[in-house]
């Protein structure tokens, strides 16, 4: 806990938009990359719902017609 | 249809459902965003340059369809973490439960445009000029984005230094592993 680096985020709160945020420290970049693909991949791995398969067969079954 | 525009399409799947979750914030819309999406290219299969990423391709029809129909509708549904949360299968297990919610609650406050291109470099794995291409700008455009995103997730989340991960955390992690 105790002090805020000097490089706080905070810091930089006033000139929001400038595209020159601070910079983080590698290791929460690390953490919040570990999340956010923790997050992703949770979805990811549910793999392909049926009612995807089920609409390229329907798609394939109608090739002839019209499947716009 | 092509068997392997059918695989290449059906191998997709996964990651634009990622992909439309994190855009719209809700499960249900995002499957049908995603159906869209597929109906969309498959009609349009023609435009698709053979040896290209497919998934680069889909991911551009997903964006660009979310943009002109999704996104006009604000967002309406905004239990959407909630019914996130119901759709998760499992916790993931290297991070506390607190705190992953916190960090969803936190990424669904970005600007979309900062949320987009953090989870298309950050969880889909594509590279800075890909996901330039994907989402029509300029690639200093997707790391100045990308930058903002996670400086304001880290705002957002109170995290100041990786000291605020601190022991607690890692005490999280160990206990959630070493079960």
């Amino acid at each position: 806990m105790g002090q805020k680096p000097m490089e706080s985020a905070q810091t930089n709160r006033g000139k929001k938009g400038d595209g020159k945020s601070a910079k983080l420290s590698r290791e929460v970049q690390a953490r919040l990359g570990q999340q956010l693909r923790a997050m992703y991949d949770d979805v990811v791995n549910q793999g392909v719902p049926e009612r995807f398969t089920e609409l390229l067969n329907r798609i394939d079954g109608n090739l002839n017609k019209d499947t716009q | 249809m092509d068997e392997q525009v059918r695989n290449a399409v059906l191998g997709a799947v996964p990651s634009l459902r990622a992909f439309a979750i994190s855009l719209c914030g809700n499960v249900d819309r995002a499957d049908d965003l995603v159906q869209e999406t597929l109906l969309r290219a498959l009609a349009n299969i023609d435009s698709f340059q053979p040896g290209t990423n497919m998934s680069a391709w889909l991911f551009t029809i997903l964006r660009n369809h979310f943009r002109s129909e999704y996104r006009k509708r604000r967002r309406e549904v905004e239990d959407s973490d909630g019914h996130y949360a119901e759709s998760l299968k499992s916790q993931p297990a290297q991070i506390g439960q607190v705190e992953f919610t916190e960090f969803r609650e936190a990424l669904a406050q970005l600007p979309p445009d900062q949320r987009e291109a953090l989870v298309l470099v950050g969880a889909s794995g594509f590279s800075y000029e890909e996901a330039a291409s994907i989402c029509g700008c300029a690639v200093g455009t997707i790391k100045s984005r990308v930058n903002r995103a996670r400086t304001r997730l880290a705002e957002l989340m109170g995290i100041d230094s990786a000291d605020e991960f601190g022991p607690d955390q890692a005490t999280r992690a160990v206990l959630a592993s070493g079960e």
